[in-house]
């Protein structure tokens, strides 16, 4: 799997297919069992924690949670990064944090605590928060799940637009067809470990594979089963009978 | 016929491997006292969250364990003529053992379980995952401010508790059962030895702090990160905490005063 600089590439596929894991593989918080990973050049898992740190400060992650700090403002997660890697004079801390803020539309919400923000704002701050140290490359995990179509419309410009404006390889990992598929420069799709198809997303579109056409298509039955494998409901049933 | 011996040893191994990490989780705190030390404002923050608030709780208990000691001992001096012993008596409890004890119990329920349920949810909700991707180790930025502020935090407490008991016993002794309040303060001065007694003293209730606030962040950070998970930490921070606490509180008292 390659991911091109400079573009969004999505990773989809259902739930439980290992999207996650594969965005905490490339970050380095989990180890891989074989294999590797290369971010620039260089292999993730072979990296002390000096390198691997020096290396996350070039990515950002939003979580699908924001994973805000609970006991710090919204000002205060966004200066965060700022505060802990920084010694930048708070004047010009305060004109960072305003500048990432305003970017993301929530500019006069700083004083707000996170437990004061619906889940897209949260997820906003947390963009702001990510982008506050103007890393290379951003990962995004399930930015949309649980949105409402405003927010997930905000959202989609707001992750198209950062990556333009600021040049950034995205990573992003979603089950949303339509909102992935509309912001994505190539597109993924991954079930059980592995790559199922891969693209641009008209080439996808495009496609005639089954499997491809269930996700895509959202159908209920097709290669990934309605139902869980396992024996035929009239054997369970009259077998039973038949026993008794 | 087998069964409960492999059970037996899947619960022998399981606890091995607990811990193995407890032991692990530990050494990497240890190995981050530095930063606690050096960015104090974090520490300082802590004191407050995990000392100052465990305050109020100490006081009252402190109060009433005084109180009934001094009851109780009361009526037993008294039919031996040697209730003007009861300073002495008071004193020398509260010092060497309920002092240390006690408050490192009431420590463990109120702010161990607070700090496994703080960083439990930290972990579910993903921010120790953000700290690490924000190139920020969480060891030094949420666990070691965390463990100082705990072993500083519980020989204060344990000195307050027994300040507090000990006035406890005076207001029940004293004012309200007529002992001889210059016997009650003299012979308190002439038998609490300030090396064996309260330094002892002391040196059990560093020790309570460091290990149940040890305790306490790995149960957060080991926790199964759903709500069902954190509240099983929570109530593990106590029970395995309290229950460290009385037998360290054994071998500690067989060490000092055994030989």
């Amino acid at each position: 799997m390659d991911i091109p600089r400079n573009g969004v590439t999505a990773i989809m596929g259902p739930s439980g297919s290992g999207k996650t894991t594969l965005l905490r593989l490339i970050t380095g918080q989990l180890t891989p069992d074989n294999g590797r990973i290369e971010v620039d050049g260089r292999n993730v898992h072979a990296l002390g924690t000096d390198d691997l740190y020096a290396l996350r400060k070039r990515m950002g992650m939003l979580f699908q949670s924001g994973a805000l700090l609970t006991d710090l403002s919204v000002y205060e997660n966004v200066a965060f990064p700022l505060r802990e890697h920084t010694r930048l004079p708070e004047a010009l801390i305060r004109q960072l944090v305003l500048l990432r803020l305003e970017s993301v539309g929530l500019r006069t919400a700083r004083t707000l605590m996170p437990a004061e923000l619906s889940g897209g704002m949260a997820r906003r701050v947390a963009l702001a928060r990510a982008l506050v140290l103007e890393p290379e490359m951003m990962l995004y995990d399930e930015p949309f799940t649980g949105q409402d179509p405003i927010t997930m419309g905000v959202l989609v410009t707001l992750i198209r637009a950062v990556n333009e404006t600021l040049g950034l390889t995205s990573i992003l990992v979603s089950h949303d067809v339509a909102e992935t598929m509309s912001i994505a420069d190539h597109v993924y799709l991954i079930a059980g470990g592995e790559v199922i198809a891969r693209g641009s997303p008209a080439e996808l579109q495009a496609t005639r594979s089954p499997w491809v056409r269930q996700f895509l298509d959202a159908r209920a039955d097709g290669p990934v089963p309605f139902h869980q494998p396992g024996p035929a409901i009239d054997e369970e049933l009259l077998g039973a009978a038949r026993r008794d | 016929m087998t069964e409960p011996f492999v059970a037996l040893g899947r619960w022998l191994l399981a606890a091995l491997a607990r811990l193995g990490r407890a032991s692990l989780f530990g050494g990497r705190l240890c190995a981050r006292l530095g930063t606690a030390c050096r960015r104090f404002g974090l520490t300082l923050e802590q004191l407050y969250a995990i000392g100052v608030r465990t305050v109020m709780i100490v006081v009252v208990a402190g109060a009433f364990v005084g109180m009934v000691l001094a009851l109780q001992g009361y009526y037993t001096l008294v039919n031996f003529g040697a209730e003007s012993a009861l300073g002495v008596l008071v004193a020398l409890s509260l010092v060497r053992e309920l002092g240390p004890v006690v408050a490192a119990l009431l420590f463990a329920g109120r702010a161990g379980s607070a700090l496994t349920a703080e960083v439990g949810l930290m972990k579910s909700t993903d921010q120790l995952a953000a700290l690490e991707m924000m190139a920020v180790d969480p060891y030094r930025r949420v666990l070691a401010p965390r463990f100082v502020a705990g072993f500083i935090s519980l020989p204060l407490l344990a000195i307050l508790f027994s300040a507090i008991g000990v006035y406890g016993a005076w207001l029940v002794g004293v004012q309200m059962l007529g002992i001889d309040a210059g016997a009650f303060w003299g012979q308190m001065q002439d038998s609490v030895d300030f090396h064996a007694d309260v330094l002892n003293g002391l040196v059990k209730a560093v020790v309570f702090g460091a290990v149940v606030t040890w305790i306490a962040l790995y149960e957060g950070h080991d926790c199964v990160p759903t709500p069902a998970g954190v509240s099983r930490a929570t109530t593990r921070t106590v029970v395995h905490g309290s229950l460290a606490v009385l037998g360290l509180d054994f071998l500690l008292t067989a060490m000092m005063y055994g030989g």
